[in-house]
Protein backbone atom coordinates (compact mmCIF):
# COMPACT_ATOMS: atom_id res chain seq x y z
CA UNK A 1 0.00 0.00 0.00
CA UNK A 2 2.52 2.68 0.58
CA UNK A 3 4.18 1.47 -1.99
CA UNK A 4 1.46 2.81 -4.10
CA UNK A 5 1.08 5.52 -2.24
CA UNK A 6 4.66 6.81 -2.87
CA UNK A 7 4.80 5.79 -6.62
CA UNK A 8 1.20 8.22 -7.06
CA UNK A 9 3.25 10.92 -4.73
CA UNK A 10 6.34 10.43 -7.20
CA UNK A 11 3.83 10.71 -10.15
CA UNK A 12 2.36 13.78 -8.72
CA UNK A 13 5.69 15.48 -7.70
CA UNK A 14 6.84 14.81 -11.70
CA UNK A 15 4.23 16.35 -12.74
CA UNK A 16 3.56 19.77 -10.37
CA UNK A 17 7.29 20.03 -10.69
CA UNK A 18 7.41 20.13 -14.43
CA UNK A 19 4.63 22.61 -14.63
CA UNK A 20 6.40 24.68 -11.84
CA UNK A 21 8.90 24.10 -14.34
CA UNK A 22 7.56 25.86 -17.31
CA UNK A 23 5.73 28.82 -15.75
CA UNK A 24 9.38 29.80 -14.27
CA UNK A 25 10.39 29.28 -18.59
CA UNK A 26 7.87 31.37 -19.50
CA UNK A 27 8.42 34.23 -16.87
CA UNK A 28 11.96 33.62 -17.50
CA UNK A 29 11.51 34.35 -21.55
CA UNK A 30 9.11 36.98 -20.80
CA UNK A 31 12.12 39.15 -18.44
CA UNK A 32 14.30 38.40 -21.10
CA UNK A 33 12.13 39.87 -23.63
CA UNK A 34 11.65 42.72 -21.39
CA UNK A 35 15.53 43.29 -20.49
CA UNK A 36 16.94 42.98 -24.27
CA UNK A 37 16.80 46.56 -24.68
CA UNK A 38 20.23 46.84 -23.57
CA UNK A 39 21.69 44.49 -25.91
CA UNK A 40 20.97 46.00 -29.34
CA UNK A 41 21.84 49.32 -27.63
CA UNK A 42 25.67 47.58 -27.24
CA UNK A 43 25.34 45.55 -30.11
CA UNK A 44 28.59 44.02 -30.21
CA UNK A 45 27.61 41.98 -26.94
CA UNK A 46 25.59 39.90 -29.83
CA UNK A 47 27.89 40.03 -31.91
CA UNK A 48 30.34 38.04 -29.70
CA UNK A 49 27.34 35.52 -29.13
CA UNK A 50 26.81 34.99 -32.75
CA UNK A 51 30.29 34.52 -33.25
CA UNK A 52 30.16 31.58 -30.71
CA UNK A 53 26.83 29.81 -31.77
CA UNK A 54 26.97 30.76 -35.54
CA UNK A 55 30.18 31.22 -36.81
CA UNK A 56 31.97 28.15 -34.95
CA UNK A 57 29.01 25.85 -35.90
CA UNK A 58 29.83 26.89 -39.88
CA UNK A 59 31.46 24.05 -40.56
CA UNK A 60 29.09 21.53 -38.95
CA UNK A 61 26.03 23.00 -40.70
CA UNK A 62 27.98 23.32 -44.77
CA UNK A 63 29.21 19.87 -44.26
CA UNK A 64 26.14 18.42 -42.98
CA UNK A 65 23.73 19.90 -45.74
CA UNK A 66 26.57 18.93 -48.32
CA UNK A 67 25.88 15.14 -47.33
CA UNK A 68 22.58 15.39 -46.38
CA UNK A 69 21.92 16.59 -50.39
CA UNK A 70 24.10 14.17 -51.57
CA UNK A 71 21.79 11.54 -50.07
CA UNK A 72 18.81 12.63 -51.25
CA UNK A 73 20.25 12.81 -54.65
CA UNK A 74 21.28 9.38 -54.59
CA UNK A 75 18.20 7.98 -53.10
CA UNK A 76 15.67 10.42 -54.69
CA UNK A 77 17.56 9.42 -57.95
CA UNK A 78 17.19 5.70 -57.22
CA UNK A 79 13.32 6.02 -56.66
CA UNK A 80 12.59 8.39 -59.34
CA UNK A 81 14.27 6.24 -62.17
CA UNK A 82 11.39 3.48 -61.45
CA UNK A 83 8.57 6.04 -63.00
CA UNK A 84 11.06 8.00 -65.39
CA UNK A 85 10.71 11.26 -64.20
CA UNK A 86 14.67 11.19 -62.98
CA UNK A 87 14.14 14.55 -64.08
CA UNK A 88 12.19 15.93 -60.83
CA UNK A 89 15.19 15.54 -59.30
CA UNK A 90 15.82 19.10 -58.53
CA UNK A 91 12.29 19.33 -57.34
CA UNK A 92 12.25 16.30 -54.98
CA UNK A 93 16.22 17.58 -53.42
CA UNK A 94 15.04 21.48 -53.33
CA UNK A 95 11.37 21.03 -51.49
CA UNK A 96 12.17 18.54 -48.82
CA UNK A 97 15.59 20.68 -48.20
CA UNK A 98 13.98 23.97 -48.64
CA UNK A 99 10.45 22.83 -46.27
CA UNK A 100 11.66 20.31 -43.92
CA UNK A 101 15.05 19.22 -43.70
CA UNK A 102 16.58 22.35 -43.88
CA UNK A 103 15.03 23.95 -40.82
CA UNK A 104 14.69 20.45 -39.05
CA UNK A 105 18.24 18.94 -39.24
CA UNK A 106 20.09 22.73 -38.89
CA UNK A 107 17.83 22.65 -35.82
CA UNK A 108 18.84 19.62 -34.35
CA UNK A 109 22.28 20.38 -34.89
CA UNK A 110 22.59 23.54 -33.86
CA UNK A 111 20.53 22.19 -30.66
CA UNK A 112 23.49 20.20 -30.05
CA UNK A 113 26.64 22.29 -31.26
CA UNK A 114 25.19 25.54 -29.93
CA UNK A 115 22.47 24.93 -27.43
CA UNK A 116 24.76 22.65 -25.38
CA UNK A 117 27.69 24.84 -25.08
CA UNK A 118 25.16 28.03 -23.74
CA UNK A 119 23.94 25.78 -21.20
CA UNK A 120 27.18 24.76 -19.76
CA UNK A 121 28.54 27.98 -19.87
CA UNK A 122 25.50 29.64 -18.13
CA UNK A 123 25.47 26.87 -15.87
CA UNK A 124 29.45 26.73 -14.88
CA UNK A 125 28.79 31.04 -14.41
CA UNK A 126 26.06 30.05 -12.29
CA UNK A 127 27.94 27.13 -10.23
CA UNK A 128 31.29 29.72 -9.39
CA UNK A 129 29.05 32.20 -8.83
CA UNK A 130 29.67 34.78 -11.52
CA UNK A 131 25.93 35.71 -12.00
CA UNK A 132 25.64 36.84 -8.14
CA UNK A 133 28.54 38.31 -8.54
CA UNK A 134 27.38 40.36 -11.24
CA UNK A 135 23.87 41.77 -9.54
CA UNK A 136 26.16 42.77 -6.31
CA UNK A 137 27.78 45.39 -8.83
CA UNK A 138 24.49 45.98 -10.20
CA UNK A 139 24.94 44.25 -13.43
CA UNK A 140 21.41 42.64 -14.46
CA UNK A 141 22.69 38.90 -15.35
CA UNK A 142 19.86 38.65 -18.05
CA UNK A 143 20.74 41.83 -19.52
CA UNK A 144 24.20 41.50 -19.75
CA UNK A 145 24.51 37.36 -20.65
CA UNK A 146 20.58 35.76 -21.67
CA UNK A 147 19.63 38.05 -23.55
CA UNK A 148 22.53 39.02 -25.88
CA UNK A 149 22.73 35.27 -26.06
CA UNK A 150 19.24 34.55 -26.47
CA UNK A 151 19.30 36.87 -29.72
CA UNK A 152 22.04 35.57 -30.93
CA UNK A 153 20.65 32.10 -31.46
CA UNK A 154 17.64 33.42 -32.78
CA UNK A 155 19.52 35.60 -35.31
CA UNK A 156 22.34 32.60 -36.32
CA UNK A 157 20.01 30.02 -36.99
CA UNK A 158 17.75 31.27 -39.93
CA UNK A 159 21.02 31.77 -41.65
CA UNK A 160 22.40 28.48 -40.69
CA UNK A 161 19.19 26.80 -41.78
CA UNK A 162 19.56 29.02 -45.33
CA UNK A 163 23.11 27.81 -45.57
CA UNK A 164 21.69 24.34 -44.71
CA UNK A 165 19.34 24.27 -48.26
CA UNK A 166 21.62 26.04 -50.24
CA UNK A 167 24.38 23.56 -49.93
CA UNK A 168 22.37 20.67 -49.50
CA UNK A 169 20.43 21.74 -53.04
CA UNK A 170 24.42 21.92 -54.17
CA UNK A 171 24.94 18.63 -53.25
CA UNK A 172 22.06 17.25 -55.21
CA UNK A 173 23.07 18.90 -57.81
CA UNK A 174 26.62 17.34 -57.60
CA UNK A 175 25.78 13.80 -57.34
CA UNK A 176 22.38 14.58 -59.57
CA UNK A 177 23.99 16.03 -62.49
CA UNK A 178 27.13 15.55 -62.16
CA UNK A 179 28.18 12.23 -61.53
CA UNK A 180 24.32 10.72 -62.29
CA UNK A 181 24.12 12.46 -65.07
CA UNK A 182 20.59 13.89 -64.78
CA UNK A 183 20.13 17.11 -67.48
CA UNK A 184 21.08 19.72 -65.57
CA UNK A 185 18.94 22.42 -67.52
CA UNK A 186 15.53 20.34 -66.29
CA UNK A 187 17.06 20.22 -62.88
CA UNK A 188 17.06 23.47 -62.07
CA UNK A 189 13.90 24.79 -64.59
CA UNK A 190 11.88 21.82 -63.10
CA UNK A 191 13.08 23.01 -59.63
CA UNK A 192 11.93 27.11 -60.07
CA UNK A 193 9.22 25.86 -61.20
CA UNK A 194 7.64 24.09 -58.23
CA UNK A 195 9.16 25.99 -55.58
CA UNK A 196 7.10 28.81 -54.80
CA UNK A 197 8.98 31.87 -52.69
CA UNK A 198 6.29 32.57 -50.47
CA UNK A 199 4.75 28.87 -49.83
CA UNK A 200 8.16 26.87 -49.32
CA UNK A 201 11.28 29.35 -48.92
CA UNK A 202 9.46 31.93 -46.68
CA UNK A 203 7.83 29.24 -44.39
CA UNK A 204 11.09 27.44 -44.26
CA UNK A 205 12.55 30.50 -42.76
CA UNK A 206 9.50 31.13 -40.62
CA UNK A 207 10.06 27.61 -39.41
CA UNK A 208 13.63 28.10 -38.54
CA UNK A 209 13.48 31.56 -36.61
CA UNK A 210 10.50 29.72 -34.52
CA UNK A 211 13.14 26.92 -34.14
CA UNK A 212 16.40 29.16 -33.27
CA UNK A 213 13.98 30.47 -30.66
CA UNK A 214 12.44 27.53 -29.19
CA UNK A 215 16.22 25.87 -28.86
CA UNK A 216 18.25 29.35 -27.24
CA UNK A 217 15.09 29.82 -25.00
CA UNK A 218 15.17 26.14 -23.40
CA UNK A 219 19.08 26.30 -23.69
CA UNK A 220 19.62 29.75 -21.87
CA UNK A 221 17.15 28.30 -19.61
CA UNK A 222 18.59 25.31 -18.21
CA UNK A 223 21.75 26.79 -18.18
CA UNK A 224 19.83 29.51 -15.70
CA UNK A 225 18.44 26.86 -13.87
CA UNK A 226 20.72 24.06 -13.81
CA UNK A 227 21.61 23.35 -10.04
CA UNK A 228 25.43 25.09 -8.97
CA UNK A 229 27.03 21.74 -9.18
CA UNK A 230 29.20 20.19 -11.69
CA UNK A 231 26.79 17.04 -11.74
CA UNK A 232 23.77 20.05 -12.68
CA UNK A 233 25.90 21.60 -14.86
CA UNK A 234 26.10 18.09 -16.82
CA UNK A 235 22.36 17.18 -16.19
CA UNK A 236 21.17 20.23 -17.53
CA UNK A 237 23.71 20.05 -20.66
CA UNK A 238 22.18 16.99 -21.67
CA UNK A 239 18.49 18.02 -20.67
CA UNK A 240 19.14 20.81 -23.18
CA UNK A 241 19.96 18.72 -26.43
CA UNK A 242 16.82 16.38 -25.06
CA UNK A 243 14.42 18.62 -24.79
CA UNK A 244 15.59 20.81 -27.85
CA UNK A 245 15.71 17.71 -30.24
CA UNK A 246 11.86 16.80 -29.48
CA UNK A 247 10.71 20.60 -29.62
CA UNK A 248 12.17 20.96 -33.07
CA UNK A 249 10.17 17.56 -33.64
CA UNK A 250 7.07 18.28 -31.84
CA UNK A 251 7.11 22.11 -33.57
CA UNK A 252 8.26 21.09 -36.80
CA UNK A 253 4.32 18.58 -37.41
CA UNK A 254 2.22 21.42 -35.69
CA UNK A 255 3.97 23.94 -38.46
CA UNK A 256 4.03 21.86 -41.01
CA UNK A 257 0.09 20.74 -40.75
CA UNK A 258 -0.13 24.68 -40.77
CA UNK A 259 1.65 25.86 -43.71
CA UNK A 260 1.49 22.74 -46.11
CA UNK A 261 -2.16 21.45 -45.75
CA UNK A 262 -4.10 20.90 -48.52
CA UNK A 263 -0.92 21.86 -50.87
CA UNK B 1 40.74 46.03 -29.62
CA UNK B 2 42.38 44.05 -32.83
CA UNK B 3 40.53 40.62 -30.93
CA UNK B 4 37.32 42.29 -30.97
CA UNK B 5 37.99 43.28 -34.93
CA UNK B 6 38.71 39.90 -35.86
CA UNK B 7 35.83 38.65 -34.55
CA UNK B 8 33.51 41.46 -36.10
CA UNK B 9 34.91 40.06 -39.37
CA UNK B 10 34.17 36.83 -38.54
CA UNK B 11 30.40 37.17 -37.74
CA UNK B 12 30.21 39.76 -40.89
CA UNK B 13 31.36 37.00 -43.11
CA UNK B 14 29.35 34.71 -41.44
CA UNK B 15 25.80 37.05 -42.40
CA UNK B 16 27.04 37.45 -45.39
CA UNK B 17 26.82 33.96 -45.80
CA UNK B 18 23.64 33.23 -44.48
CA UNK B 19 22.07 36.42 -46.75
CA UNK B 20 23.71 35.05 -50.16
CA UNK B 21 22.16 31.37 -49.05
CA UNK B 22 19.26 33.21 -48.66
CA UNK B 23 19.33 35.19 -52.20
CA UNK B 24 20.09 31.52 -53.93
CA UNK B 25 17.17 29.78 -52.65
CA UNK B 26 15.06 32.78 -53.52
CA UNK B 27 16.60 33.33 -57.31
CA UNK B 28 17.94 30.49 -58.01
CA UNK B 29 16.17 27.70 -56.61
CA UNK B 30 12.47 29.87 -55.97
CA UNK B 31 11.01 31.38 -58.77
CA UNK B 32 11.15 34.61 -57.66
CA UNK B 33 12.85 36.30 -60.55
CA UNK B 34 10.07 35.18 -62.68
CA UNK B 35 7.38 37.00 -60.49
CA UNK B 36 8.15 40.10 -62.90
CA UNK B 37 6.19 43.12 -61.38
CA UNK B 38 5.04 43.90 -64.72
CA UNK B 39 1.05 45.18 -64.32
CA UNK B 40 -1.53 42.59 -65.41
CA UNK B 41 -4.97 42.53 -65.95
CA UNK B 42 -7.59 40.03 -64.35
CA UNK B 43 -9.27 37.85 -66.88
CA UNK B 44 -12.46 35.15 -65.92
CA UNK B 45 -13.43 32.14 -67.44
CA UNK B 46 -15.71 29.62 -65.91
CA UNK B 47 -15.52 25.46 -66.76
CA UNK B 48 -17.18 22.52 -65.81
CA UNK B 49 -14.78 20.97 -64.44
CA UNK B 50 -11.30 22.48 -63.32
CA UNK B 51 -9.37 18.64 -62.67
CA UNK B 52 -6.37 19.83 -60.38
CA UNK B 53 -5.88 23.17 -61.74
CA UNK B 54 -4.37 25.10 -58.53
CA UNK B 55 -4.18 29.01 -57.62
CA UNK B 56 -1.03 30.01 -59.08
CA UNK B 57 -0.76 27.49 -61.78
CA UNK B 58 0.78 29.38 -65.15
CA UNK B 59 -1.19 30.29 -68.14
CA UNK B 60 0.36 29.97 -71.17
CA UNK B 61 0.30 30.79 -74.86
CA UNK B 62 1.69 28.74 -77.25
CA UNK B 63 3.60 27.36 -74.25
CA UNK B 64 4.82 30.57 -72.94
CA UNK B 65 3.91 31.79 -69.55
CA UNK B 66 1.98 34.98 -69.91
CA UNK B 67 -0.14 34.92 -66.45
CA UNK B 68 -1.09 33.09 -63.68
CA UNK B 69 -4.14 31.56 -61.95
CA UNK B 70 -5.16 34.10 -59.57
CA UNK B 71 -8.43 32.25 -57.95
CA UNK B 72 -11.02 29.44 -57.64
CA UNK B 73 -14.13 29.51 -57.04
CA UNK B 74 -17.64 27.62 -57.32
CA UNK B 75 -20.36 29.53 -59.26
CA UNK B 76 -23.17 28.63 -57.44
CA UNK B 77 -25.78 30.34 -60.04
CA UNK B 78 -24.57 27.63 -63.08
CA UNK B 79 -22.51 25.06 -60.92
CA UNK B 80 -19.56 25.68 -62.65
CA UNK B 81 -16.10 26.96 -61.92
CA UNK B 82 -14.90 30.20 -62.52
CA UNK B 83 -11.41 31.10 -62.60
CA UNK B 84 -9.93 34.47 -62.39
CA UNK B 85 -6.27 34.77 -63.55
CA UNK B 86 -3.62 37.70 -64.03
CA UNK B 87 -2.37 38.15 -67.96
CA UNK B 88 0.36 40.40 -68.41
CA UNK B 89 -0.16 43.72 -69.87
CA UNK B 90 2.46 43.63 -72.70
CA UNK B 91 0.20 40.53 -73.96
CA UNK B 92 -2.68 41.62 -75.64
CA UNK B 93 -5.42 38.74 -76.60
CA UNK B 94 -8.38 39.38 -79.07
CA UNK B 95 -11.71 39.11 -77.50
CA UNK B 96 -12.89 35.48 -78.04
CA UNK B 97 -9.57 33.98 -77.15
CA UNK B 98 -10.60 29.97 -76.19
CA UNK B 99 -9.14 28.63 -72.68
CA UNK B 100 -8.34 25.29 -72.54
CA UNK B 101 -7.27 23.37 -68.92
CA UNK B 102 -4.07 21.11 -70.13
CA UNK B 103 -1.83 18.96 -68.52
CA UNK B 104 2.05 18.89 -68.61
CA UNK B 105 2.75 15.35 -69.27
CA UNK B 106 1.00 12.43 -68.91
CA UNK B 107 0.82 12.88 -64.88
CA UNK B 108 2.50 16.45 -64.67
CA UNK B 109 0.37 19.47 -63.33
CA UNK B 110 -2.43 21.36 -64.94
CA UNK B 111 -2.27 24.62 -66.58
CA UNK B 112 -4.61 26.84 -68.49
CA UNK B 113 -3.80 27.16 -72.31
CA UNK B 114 -5.19 29.93 -74.11
CA UNK B 115 -5.45 29.74 -77.93
CA UNK B 116 -5.85 33.67 -79.53
CA UNK B 117 -9.26 34.19 -81.60
CA UNK B 118 -9.62 36.21 -84.87
CA UNK B 119 -11.48 39.16 -83.17
CA UNK B 120 -10.21 42.99 -83.69
CA UNK B 121 -11.20 44.22 -80.11
CA UNK B 122 -8.56 43.13 -77.40
CA UNK B 123 -9.43 41.61 -73.85
CA UNK B 124 -9.86 44.32 -70.98
CA UNK B 125 -9.30 43.87 -67.36
CA UNK B 126 -12.31 42.12 -66.14
CA UNK B 127 -13.28 40.35 -69.05
CA UNK B 128 -15.08 37.16 -69.07
CA UNK B 129 -13.95 34.16 -71.93
CA UNK B 130 -16.77 32.39 -73.48
CA UNK B 131 -15.36 29.79 -75.55
CA UNK B 132 -13.84 27.41 -72.29
CA UNK B 133 -13.26 23.77 -72.66
CA UNK B 134 -12.45 21.80 -69.44
CA UNK B 135 -9.72 19.61 -68.26
CA UNK B 136 -9.50 15.92 -69.13
CA UNK B 137 -10.99 13.66 -66.17
CA UNK B 138 -8.78 10.61 -67.01
CA UNK B 139 -11.59 8.16 -65.47
CA UNK B 140 -13.87 9.42 -67.69
CA UNK B 141 -11.96 8.22 -70.93
CA UNK B 142 -10.93 4.99 -69.35
CA UNK B 143 -14.89 4.25 -69.16
CA UNK B 144 -15.39 5.68 -72.88
CA UNK B 145 -12.75 3.64 -73.78
CA UNK B 146 -14.11 0.35 -71.95
CA UNK B 147 -17.35 0.91 -73.13
CA UNK B 148 -16.11 1.09 -76.70
CA UNK B 149 -13.81 -2.54 -75.84
CA UNK B 150 -16.91 -3.77 -74.71
CA UNK B 151 -19.16 -3.01 -77.65
CA UNK B 152 -16.68 -4.49 -80.02
CA UNK B 153 -15.96 -7.60 -77.77
CA UNK B 154 -19.63 -8.29 -78.14
CA UNK B 155 -19.95 -8.07 -81.75
CA UNK B 156 -16.49 -10.25 -81.76
CA UNK B 157 -18.50 -13.13 -80.08
CA UNK B 158 -21.32 -12.72 -82.52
Amino acid sequence: MTAVISFLEQLGGRATGAIHRLGFASRFLLLTLRSSGMCFRRFSLVVREIYFAGVLSLIIILVSGLFVGMVLGLQGYDTLVRYGSSSALGVLVALSLVRELGPVVAGLLFASRAGSAITAEIGLMKATEQLAAMEMMAVDPIARVIAPRFWAGVISMPLLAAMFSAMGIFGGYLVGVRLIGVDEGSFWSQMQAAVDFHEDILNGVIKSVVFGVAVTWIAVFEGYDAPPTAEGVSGATTRTVVTSSLTILALDFMLTTFMFRGA
Amino acid sequence: MMKRKALDLWVGVFVAIGLGALLFLALKVGNLATFSAAETYLVKANFDNIGGLKKRAPVKSAGVVVGRVEDIVFDTENYEATVAFSIEKRYEFPKDTSAKILTAGLLGEQYIGLAAGGDTAKLKDGDKLKITQSAVVLENLISQFMFNKAAEGNKDTK
